[in-house]
């Protein structure tokens, strides 16, 4: 976390973060296995998997169009699962094992 | 001038924790039956219940849920009494370390039992030992004022803000907890806020100020906040000894961190913790009068270790017996005698060192078995000896 210290002796007492919201500063998508990847032609905007991603990780446009937000995507499959028209493929990250 | 509104009483060591509790004012009870620790929980449970002591008595279903309610009870803001034995602080093993390292300065009232098994309800310091490393501050009573005492100061310096660590008063199983002896306590509770005002918590749970207690710290951040409560552990003996001076005044009985015993010209010392330490100091009554120059040094407090202390009183022993009132399996020695080994280690001339393991599952020990023991070390062969123990 870019704003926070990094010596013990300047941290806030017991590790306690003092400044809430903080998780915008953490990126937690870095560990995904899988990454969604939205088909344009086929989706239908009927944004069941803005509903359903537990993460807030699909990124609503104003004409009901999705993009996936890959700074916060755990690659959970959810949306790929629940997607009514297969528009979404779940993809090997680092392009996998030869 | 201390306090003069006091009262001389008869009470066990669990009734004079209570107590010690309801006179603190503290504002939360968490905390599980377990013998021999039950008749704190239960007096409390009547304090509160009676409306004599305004708190919340939490009553769980199991000593790790009565320390977790402790924590979020300590974090927001409150004062907090939890009590338990044995059995008890294992369950209660893996909230120990969250409390010392959130910092909520909860009072733990522990009846010292062994661990089974066998099962046993009388006392080892199994219990007290499990919690060593734990980054709790750690006081022996030795009688049952000192049960009482140290309860009341003991909220004193777990609160203080250059403080702010959990607290364990240990007292022998039985031999403590449900023996009734004189003491003196105050009036009440009012009398005891000249000595102890209410809590002023640091950084509590505050829905208008939102923090994150307890977050998740891996590879990069774990160290810095370990070495963090590290230091803060390390630096806080003045500031005890501080409250122990005040409480000395207040109550007109002297705490410190040890007390010596004979110690001065003595070329034998043994080392203790907990109710034990007047048998050993009758038997040097004995003894003396025989010629044989031992001593006794007595620890009051146990964590943190006072190594200063300790080794100033030891430097000039020829040979140092530390009495362990349970045995480390496995180890090279037994709990208290590796800290006292440890602490020894630096002096380029070191006395000899023997432990003794003695009294597990509360047997006894008498004045004369400490004679048997000054006969067994004429062995410089003997390094450990387990005394009582049938073979």
């Amino acid at each position: 976390m870019s704003s926070w210290p990094s010596k013990w002796m300047d941290l806030p007492m017991a590790g306690i973060i003092n400044k809430p919201g903080n998780s915008l500063e953490v990126k937690t998508g870095t560990w995904r296995a899988l990454r969604p990847v939205i088909n344009h032609e086929k989706c239908t905007k009927c944004l069941l998997c803005w509903i359903y991603c537990p993460d807030n990780a699909i990124i609503r446009h104003e004409d009901n169009s999705v993009d996936i937000n890959y700074d916060y995507c755990k690659g959970c499959g959810i949306c790929a699962r629940e997607c009514p028209v297969k528009a979404i493929e779940m993809v090997e990250e680092g392009g996998g094992m030869e | 001038m201390s306090c003069e509104k006091q009262v001389r009483t008869g009470l066990t060591g669990d009734e004079a924790v209570a107590y010690a509790a309801f006179h603190a004012d503290v504002d939360v009870i968490a905390a599980y039956p377990i013998t021999p620790q039950t008749v704190m929980v239960e007096r409390l449970s009547e304090f509160v219940h009676n409306g004599e002591l305004d708190a919340e008595f939490v009553p769980v279903e199991s000593e790790h849920s009565a320390l977790s309610a402790s924590v979020g009870a300590s974090l927001a803001g409150a004062r907090v009494f939890t009590a338990t034995a044995s059995q008890g602080l294992a369950l209660m093993y893996e909230i120990l370390y969250i409390a010392s390292a959130l910092r909520t300065p909860i009072v733990m009232g522990l009846a010292n039992r062994a661990f089974s098994a066998p099962i046993n309800i009388h006392c080892s310091h199994d219990d007290a030992y499990a919690a060593r490393d734990a980054g709790w501050i750690q006081f022996f009573a030795e009688t049952v004022q000192e049960a009482y005492d140290l309860v009341i100061a003991g909220f004193k310096i777990a609160e203080d803000k250059n403080v702010l660590f959990p607290l364990i008063v240990n007292l022998d199983a039985f031999i403590l907890s449900h023996s009734i002896e004189p003491l003196y306590i105050y009036e009440g509770k009012e009398v005891v806020r000249e000595f102890l005002p209410p809590r002023e918590p640091v950084n509590p749970i505050d829905p208008d100020n939102p923090m994150t207690y307890g977050p998740l710290a891996l590879q990069n951040y774990y160290m810095e906040i370990k070495k963090q409560q590290y230091e803060a552990f390390k630096s806080i003996n003045p500031h005890i000894k501080k409250v122990l001076e005040e409480y000395s005044e207040f109550s007109g009985r002297r705490y410190d961190f040890i007390k010596k015993y004979h110690v001065d010209d003595a070329d034998i010392i043994f080392v203790i913790l907990g109710s034990a330490a007047g048998t050993v100091r009758e038997a040097v009554n004995r003894l003396r009068k025989e010629g044989v120059k031992v001593g006794v040094l007595s620890l009051t407090l146990y964590r943190p270790f006072p190594a200063n202390e300790v080794r100033e009183v030891l430097r000039n022993a020829n040979t140092v017996i530390v009495m362990d009132r349970s045995c480390s399996i496995g180890s090279p020695g037994a709990q208290l005698y590796l800290d006292v080994a440890t602490t020894l280690y630096s002096l380029p001339d070191r006395p000899r060192l023997v432990n003794i393991i003695y009294g597990l599952g509360g047997r006894d020990m008498f004045p004369d078995d400490i004679k048997k023991v000054l006969e067994v070390i004429k062995d410089p062969k003997v390094t450990e000896y387990w005394l009582g123990v049938r073979g």
